[in-house]
């Protein structure tokens, strides 16, 4: 009887080795985000899904850890690699961590490129970066300048201390107010760190709020810390005295800015940038592109991206919301 | 051989074909084997020698703290505080590696905090005659605020490449990770601690029955301090293959692992209240649990859904034997 059942389950074995050999060939990019129910990067999804369609014969995985960590990031690659797909689009957690898997993945002949969060560049070909990140820093503290008639205190809710992006950005954010004279009554206080978790974003915000009581401004430059810390305006009963800026999505913000809690904040489009990266996957995969300076790379209804310097791309700068404009675009994302 | 039982005293009570049939290592061969079915029907790159290999690198790193912790349960303690013995002593490793430190000095610091941390959770419970559950419920705070302590937010990315290798480095044509085969190691030394050696035999005698075992002359005391002290240093070389492998050690890494590694070893077979377990249980545990979270990464299932099924396999290898128990039972009657 034993031998009966062992030779069923060998033979079971055998068939599914068999079933599972023939298969269709989509293509299969990966969206790896930095992490799952972050409406940024569901709205980035939205526009790699639209490229899919336009490009046919495309299947977009779209995955994420569900907490922004490295290495939830390292074992959704890896298995990414094991389930052989054509191309991993990639948003950073850690420009270092991440190097050793995505080589890895590349060696195995997977194109890898990062967007919006880049990987440091021997672990990538290109970047899409959304903006320049001058700009986008400079452009941040204009707009706090703006909200609190440039004078007071302000304070910083990041996302993760370790998150490539957001750091640039806000030490190009520390060089506008050393450089601008316009903004010497304009005073970083602090940086913070909420993970991209809207409870720990809101935490963060609620001690600034209570540890400053000059407190005037708080600036959050990613989409999770931002509404957190306009929650937290309002719960502490500091609407019309602690504004609200940074970069978010017009659809989570905009009831903020109906109570007079944010004035004004940017964003690019996520849904341009996922679109965007998708059409650049697939020349790499194709190997239209190199990802060599001068490259560049026709991406539908975005017009000519080219390629700059190691491998950077530039999509084009930030956009900006505010009381009057703002019910345009909260239907769009 | 029948012959020679009259005459020595038999290790164990003579066990039947039916009896190995309805023992826990059958079960837990049964729900591999299905795992393995559902898993190569569900997907296609399952059954790949080179993707189950290293599947094997992250569950093997857990792995070797189930070894020494079913050592612990079957002496009836428990530790809880071992991932935050991971995050302390990979925090300890990042920073020596910040402050100039070669890879022998940091694997050095790694073990030897394990070690302390270890220690201590045993010098409380042997001297002071704590509760172990009440004990590591402490230190799992401790550990891991510490690590808070000495690093806040942030993270430690960088280490000199011979530690990184320890972690990244594949054998034999680049298919079997280091983590693998210092499981396979440990495991085989624990086997046999367990099983040949009177020391084996006497943590089963401590477990059924602590006071029975020291009256009869054994220093239980002893054992405690020496298993939570083991139990340290398993953490510690769990915390040098997953910092060198991610080459970054931060507070908050290893979050919920010693709920996993409990997990591993209750469905091993190892009884929660002390005095049963097999070595070759808690390897199969290991191997079903790996399998079932890679087949489940492979078809892209989040984290969230995977520790929900990881928890309901727990229950029903807890819940199967006890109902087939009664079904047999009422067929005799």
């Amino acid at each position: 009887m034993n031998r009966k059942l062992i030779f069923a389950v060998l033979a079971i074995f055998a068939l599914s080795l068999f079933s599972s050999t023939g298969f269709a060939k989509d293509l299969k990019i990966a969206l790896v985000v930095k992490n799952l129910g972050n409406g940024f990067f569901e709205a980035s999804n939205r526009g790699a899904q639209e490229a899919a369609k336009e490009l046919g014969g495309v299947e977009v995985i779209y995955t994420g850890p569900t907490t922004p960590t490295a290495e939830g990031q390292i074992e959704i690659i890896r298995s990414l690699i094991a389930q052989k797909v054509d191309g991993i689009i990639i948003s950073a957690n850690d420009p270092d961590s991440l190097v050793t898997i995505t080589k890895r993945a590349m060696q195995r002949g997977i194109p890898v490129m990062s967007y919006d969060s880049g990987i440091n560049s021997q672990g990538r070909i290109v970047h899409l970066a959304p903006s320049d990140s001058k700009f986008i820093g400079y452009q941040q503290v204009e707009l706090m300048g703006q909200a609190i008639d440039y004078k007071g205190e302000f304070a910083i809710v990041s996302a993760s201390s370790q998150a490539t992006n957001q750091n640039e950005w806000i030490g190009f954010m520390k060089e506008a107010l050393e450089k601008d004279a316009k903004y010497k009554d304009m005073k970083l206080v602090a940086v913070t760190y909420g993970d991209d978790q809207t409870d720990k974003s809101y935490r963060e915000a609620q001690a600034l709020i209570r540890k400053y009581p000059e407190l005037k401004g708080i600036e959050a430059p990613t989409s999770v810390g931002f509404p957190a810390s306009g929650k937290a305006v309002i719960d502490e009963g500091k609407v019309g005295s602690i504004y609200v800026t940074g970069l978010g999505l017009p659809s989570e913000v905009a009831g903020y800015v109906k109570k007079d809690v944010v004035k004004n904040f940017a964003l690019w489009n996520p849904v341009d940038l996922g679109y965007s990266s998708v059409y650049i996957m697939k020349s790499l995969i194709n190997k239209e592109i190199a990802g060599k300076n001068g490259d560049v790379v026709k991406a539908g209804r975005m017009g000519d991206i080219p390629v700059r310097e190691d491998g950077l791309m530039v999509m084009g700068s930030p956009f900006v919301f505010n009381a009057e404009n703002i019910d345009e675009w909260s239907p769009v994302f | 051989m029948e012959k020679n039982t009259a005459t020595v005293i038999p290790n164990s009570l003579p066990v039947s074909f039916s009896d190995r049939f309805r023992s826990r290592e059958a079960l837990l061969l049964g729900l591999i084997a299905i795992v393995v079915v559902v898993n190569s029907l569900l997907s296609p790159y399952f059954l790949d020698v080179y993707n189950l290999l290293d599947s094997t690198q992250n569950i093997s790193e857990k792995a070797m703290i189930v070894l020494t912790m079913t050592l612990v349960i079957i002496s009836r303690e428990i530790d809880i505080s071992v991932a935050s013995i991971i995050a302390l002593s990979g925090v300890l490793m990042g920073a020596a590696a910040a402050h100039g430190a070669d890879t022998w000095m940091i694997l050095l610091v790694g073990l030897g905090t394990g070690t302390l941390a270890g220690l201590f959770n045993g010098l409380l419970v042997t001297q002071l005659e704590l509760p172990s559950i009440i004990v590591t419920i402490g230190t799992m705070s401790l550990y891991r605020g510490i690590a808070f302590i000495i690093l806040g937010d942030q993270a430690y990315t960088s280490f000199p490449a011979s530690f990184e290798d320890i972690g990244q480095t594949y054998l034999v044509n680049g298919m079997i990770p280091t983590q693998l085969i210092a499981f396979v190691f440990f495991a085989i030394i624990f086997w046999i601690v367990l099983h040949k050696t009177i020391y084996g035999r006497r943590l089963y005698a401590i477990g059924n029955n602590p006071v029975g075992a020291r009256y009869s002359g054994i220093r239980v005391n002893n054992y405690r301090l020496v298993l939570l002290t083991l139990n340290g240093v398993a953490s510690a070389i769990t915390a040098i293959f997953l910092v060198s492998r991610i080459a970054t050690s931060r507070p908050n890494m290893a979050m919920g692992w010693e709920l996993e590694v409990i997990t591993i070893a209750i469905l091993g077979g190892v009884s929660i209240f002390g005095g049963a377990g097999k070595i070759t249980g808690v390897i199969l545990a290991v191997l079903l649990i790996g399998l079932v979270q890679f087949g489940m990464q492979l078809i892209n299932v989040p984290g969230v859904i995977m520790s929900i099924i990881t928890g309901l396999l727990l229950i029903i290898s807890l819940v199967l034997p006890i109902i087939l128990s009664m079904f047999y039972k009422r067929r005799r009657a």
